[in-house]
This record gives structure tokens, sequence and C-alpha cells, in this order.
């Protein structure tokens, strides 16, 4: 249904461009979940918004192909990604503490979305604002939709975003980061929220977030991404049981035990991400790899064969 | 919201002593400040000095004489000037508020609808040149003093250009009455009213630009973004109703100074006898009754402007109607 080739996203910045994603290429099927891992700065965000096409700074170059529903979305004139998003690609941001506007009651919100896609009155945009603060398990939804956002807590919030998201019933959901900034019992509502309406909108899912707690939860495939490439990607099962990247077998081993002797201390990656700015033409993960060897100075390749990794330990050539 | 009211009414009221205080204190009390002395002129003889004392009360002590003014202006009505004795200054100050009033809120309106232009279309075309020329245009507004830009307007208008098409229309200087001549008072007033608002103009279109740009840095213009909705109805909608508490908050404070006499030099360049022609007129020569009620009744403004201001507040931003 998505389907992004090789894309890239630069930066003209003062120093010069900024390389954010470097050749990105995957897909989203029909009603699948898709997991996106990374650090922070490693592109995972970059590369959705450049599919809603909301990059918005002037200075950006995106190239490559983005194509949903085979349409080209690259290039694709302003008006016509308007009608596009928000309708069939809808986003839910890591914030849900400033992603509405303070101003307007979230029942006034989602009916303003409703009403710039579809055109129904104003009587019924109201309704189907109730609806959905209903299916997102909001408590009195005919009450609730004359909220304000600053009447209602994080996990409230959250829900009337997910709800307004889900206004025009999108066949792809972006969520980055949805649960971030939330507690974790909310969280796991939030998640199990997602899963429910996932199954019962059947829209396909982009799940961004740094946790791999949250994708073993929730995801069907996954994607690690590290300073704005794929690392590697599967099938979830694949991915834990059998991680071929040393940068997801230190994320995994990062994770504490549930089971067995408690370690003293919990591993951790040595180092931090690379700057943006000062590329090497090597493997980006090379100065904190465990795993190095000669062939690392070279840029590697990701496989093509389901199961992928971008490593000269997997895929020596 | 009663209680609002009455906790403003209170505030208002103890404003007004303690500025009426403070100016009684400064012209009365202070050391040196002998209003007998004044009034009976430089060379005065002892007797003559007694006399002037005796007959103005400034024998008595200054709780006595500062409740008796205060008893002349709110209650009676009938205080009366220390220069020009007999002549009631109450009326005399009520006579001006309606000029003033006139001035102020005509120039607030001009100001507040083209700030709001400005500011919108600059933030909404930023870096273009467009932009750029407002934001010069409106520099160079905030940079010309009113009674420079008055004097050239009166100049233009009434006499180098007055007698071709342009400006015929332009009567000559002074206030017409509102309720007996409407023509003639939108006419007079048109040349003040843009002189007085070109300045709040540029500074307000700045501001709004500003608040704008920052606005829509915010993440719920990027949620209203991928909403789908238009970049004019995010503008519009979502960033300028955040923006537009900021400038409240500014048009309360500049609004209350410039109907308090802040107008002056306005007034003074086009021969309008406002407030503040009235105040800077008393205080040429020391007339403390009618300074004294110009200042109660700034003050009175400024508290009323930003009880208005709490209003409007309330009908922008929820989140100040829960507390």
């Amino acid at each position: 249904m998505l389907s992004v080739r090789d894309l890239r996203v630069s930066f003209c910045t003062e120093q010069g461009m900024v390389q954010a994603i470097d050749g990105v290429s995957f897909d989203v099927a029909e009603g699948e979940i898709l997991g996106v891992v990374g650090e922070s700065g490693s592109g995972k965000t970059v590369s959705l918004l450049a599919v809603m096409g909301l990059i918005t700074d002037p200075n950006a170059v995106i190239e490559g192909s983005i194509k949903y529903q085979g349409r080209e979305l690259v290039g694709l004139s302003a008006k016509d990604m308007r009608k596009l998003r928000g309708r069939e690609i809808a986003m839910i941001f890591q914030d849900p503490m400033t992603a509405l506007t303070p101003v307007y009651t979230i029942g006034w919100q989602i009916a303003e979305q409703i009403r710039a896609h579809e055109k129904i009155s104003a009587k019924a945009a109201e309704q189907r604002a109730i609806d959905l603060l209903q299916e997102v398990n909001i408590p009195n939804p005919a009450e609730a939709i004359h909220l304000y956002p600053h009447q209602l807590s994080g996990g409230m919030r959250q829900r009337a975003v997910i709800a307004m998201a889900l206004s025009c019933n999108p066949s792809l959901l972006v969520a980055d980061e949805p649960t971030t900034a939330l507690d974790v019992t909310v969280q796991a509502q939030i998640l199990d929220l997602v899963r429910k309406l996932q199954k019962n909108y059947k829209s396909a899912v982009v799940f961004i977030t740094h946790d791999m707690g949250v994708i073993a939860e929730i995801a069907d495939r996954v994607m690690v991404m590290y300073a704005g490439r794929i690392a590697e990607r599967g099938s979830k099962r694949e991915l834990f049981s059998e991680p071929q990247h040393p940068y997801t077998q230190a994320l995994l081993d990062s994770i504490p035990p549930l089971e067995g002797k408690r370690p003293h201390r919990l591993k951790s990656i040595p180092g931090a991400p690379p700057a943006l700015l000062h590329r090497s033409t090597g493997c980006a993960f090379a100065p904190r790899c465990a795993k190095r060897f000669d062939a690392c100075v070279n840029m590697p390749i990701l496989t093509a064969n389901g199961h992928d990794a971008a490593c000269f330990k997997v895929n020596p050539i | 919201m009663l209680l609002a009211i009455l906790r403003r009414v209170g505030q208002m009221f103890f404003v007004m002593v303690g500025i009426s205080m403070l100016v009684f204190m400064i012209f009365f009390a202070t050391p040196g400040a002998d209003p007998a002395s004044r009034i009976a002129g430089r060379n005065a003889s002892p007797e003559i000095l007694e006399a002037v004392r005796k007959s103005f009360g400034f024998d008595q002590p200054f709780y006595v004489q500062y409740l008796i003014m205060m008893k002349k202006i709110f209650i009676t009505g009938d205080l009366t000037s220390f220069v020009n004795r007999g002549w009631k200054v109450v009326p005399a100050v009520l006579d001006t508020i309606p000029v003033t009033l006139s001035l102020v809120i005509g120039a607030a309106i001009l100001w507040v609808i083209f700030g709001i232009i400005i500011g919108t279309v600059a933030a909404a075309t930023r870096g273009s040149w467009l932009d750029k020329l407002l934001m010069i245009l409106g520099l160079i507004g905030i940079s010309m003093p009113v009674y420079w830009l008055g004097e050239v307007m009166n100049l233009v208008t009434q006499s180098r250009y007055h007698d071709t098409w342009m400006f015929s229309w332009v009567p000559p200087l002074g206030y017409k009455n509102l309720s007996s001549d409407p023509k003639g008072w939108f006419l007079t007033l048109i040349i003040p009213w843009i002189t007085l608002a070109i300045l709040y103009i540029g500074l307000y279109g700045r501001v709004l630009r500003a608040n704008l740009i920052e606005a829509m840095q915010e993440d719920y213009v990027r949620t209203a973004r991928a909403k789908g909705l238009s970049e004019t109805r995010i503008l519009l909608r979502h960033a300028l109703r955040t923006s537009l508490i900021s400038f409240v908050t500014l048009f309360g404070l500049d609004f209350g100074a410039l109907v308090g006499g802040s107008a002056l030099l306005t007034e003074v360049v086009f021969d309008l006898h406002g407030v503040g022609k009235l105040t800077y007129d008393a205080l040429q020569n020391l007339d403390l009754p009618v300074i004294m009620t110009t200042v109660m009744y700034a003050s009175f403004f400024v508290v009323l402007a930003n009880a208005l201001v709490d209003v409007v507040y309330i009908l922008l931003d929820p989140r100040v109607r829960s507390v």
C-alpha cells in the first residue's frame, strides 16, 4: 500500500548539506503494523514526516519515491497532498500536551477535521465526534466534546488525538512515539487501544518508537534505523529471536531480563550516534560496534531476502 | 462573575486612593512645596501670604485639606481652580472626556484593524519582499514622533495642498461636537486618527508578526497540518487566535494610557481640547485642583481598561476561565 524507495532527505545548513535520511526503502502492507525503532536523530520521525508531506522547512530537499496506493507523493502539489492528509493518512504525535490547539474544545477540533474532508453538517460532524470519543473509551463523550484540552489528563488527550486521527477512517495511521510522554499504565491502555482500533478500522499502522518493549507488544514487522539508514528489518519474531545486526543485538541486550539473576549493571551501547554533518563513508555504527573488522570502512548494503541487515558480518562482499 | 466585578471595583478604589494621596503629597506636603507662596507670587508680603493661606484653606492640617478636596471632586463636584478662581474644575474635565475618547477610540479601531492585517499578511508571506516592506514601513511608523508627524500632516492638509482636490475636504483644526455635527466630527478627526494610529499600527503589526511566527512552530500547528487543513485556515483559526492573547494585553495598557491623557501631543498639534491638553495647561501654571482631577480620571480609565482586557482574555483563552 505504501512503498518508499530510496528516500533521501537533506537540509541545507550554514555548514553545508546535512543528510538526515540516506536512501531508505520500505513497504507497508494493508492492515499491518510496522514498528520503526531507533535512537533520537536516527531519522525515524523525519522519514515519516516526509511521507506525510509535513516537512515545511524551506531548506529541506526530498528525493526518492514515495508511492501511496500507486500514487507518487514526492512532488505532489500542496493542495492534493492536503486532501490525502487527514483523510487517507493520519498522524498521532508524541506529546499530547501540546498537540491540540489550547483555545478550542476537542469536539470542535475533531469536527473541524471531518468537515475539512467531507461535506456534512455541523450537527452530524458533532455526532461523529461523540461516537469517536466513545470508541477511544473517553467517559461521557457527549459532555467530553465540550471540554478544552487543558481540562483533560495526558492519557485522555492522547485518546482525543487518536480519535481525531481516526475521524476520517484513514487507511494508514502514522504514530510518532504516541506513548513516550505517558506513564506506564496509560501507555499500556493506549497500546491496547491502538491495536483494537487497528483491527476494527483495518488501517495499516506505522508505529515509531525508541522502546523495544513497545515494539514487542504491538508490531508485526520491525525496521531498525541508525543514522538515517536502515540497519535491520524483518518480522518481529525473526528480529527478536535472531537479531543479525550488531546494533539490534546491542539494543536487545540492553533490555533488563525478566528471569534469572539480576545483572549488576544493564548493558549499554558505548559512544553516541554520529553527528549528521560529518558522516564517514563506512558503516555508521562501526565506531561503536564490538564486532567491527576491516571491511567496516566500506558502506554495507542491506540484503533483500525478507529478514535483512546492513552488516558485513551478515552480507560479506 | 459578580465577585470578579466587585474585586475590580475594589481594586479601582485602592488604586485611586493611592494615586490621589501620592499626587496630593507631591504638591502639598513635600518640603519646600508651599502652594500659598506660588499662588501669591514671587514678591508677596507676609500679610498677603497669610491671607492667601487662609483664603485657600492651607492653614488646615493636611488630612483635612485632602479630604475636603476629595469631597469636592467626588461628592459635591464644586472644586474650583486655584488659578482661575470660580472656574469649576469637574465640569471642565467632563467636557474634555468626549474629545479624548473620540480621538483615542477612533485611532484604536484603526490600529487594531491595520495592526492585525499587517501582522498577519507579513507572517503569512514571511521572508518575501512584501513582508520586508511591511516591516520597514512599520519601523518607520514607530520611529516618527507624533508631534512631528502631526505638524507635517497639518502642513500638507491645512496649508500646502489644502486647495487641491486631495485635501479640500479637510476642515480647519478643532473639535466638532458629535451629537450636533456628526459629519464635521468625523472629518475633523480623520487626520488626527491616522496620525495617532500610525505608531501603534507599526508596533502592533511587528509584535503580532513575531507572535504568529512563533505560534506557527507550535506542535498544534503541525497537528492542524496533519489534519489536512489549508494554510490560510491554520494561520487564521489556529495561530492567530492564540497570538491575539498578547496583542490584547498590549492593547489594554496602551489604550488606558492614551485615554488617561497620553494623547497629549496629538491633542496639542491638532488643537483638540482633550484631557491631555487640559492636564498640560494645568501643569504649566500648577493648577493643583485640575491636576488632581485629571489624575483621578486617568487612573480610573487605566484600571477600567485593564478590567476590560481581563474580560476579553476570558473570551479568548479558555484556560483563564476555570481559574
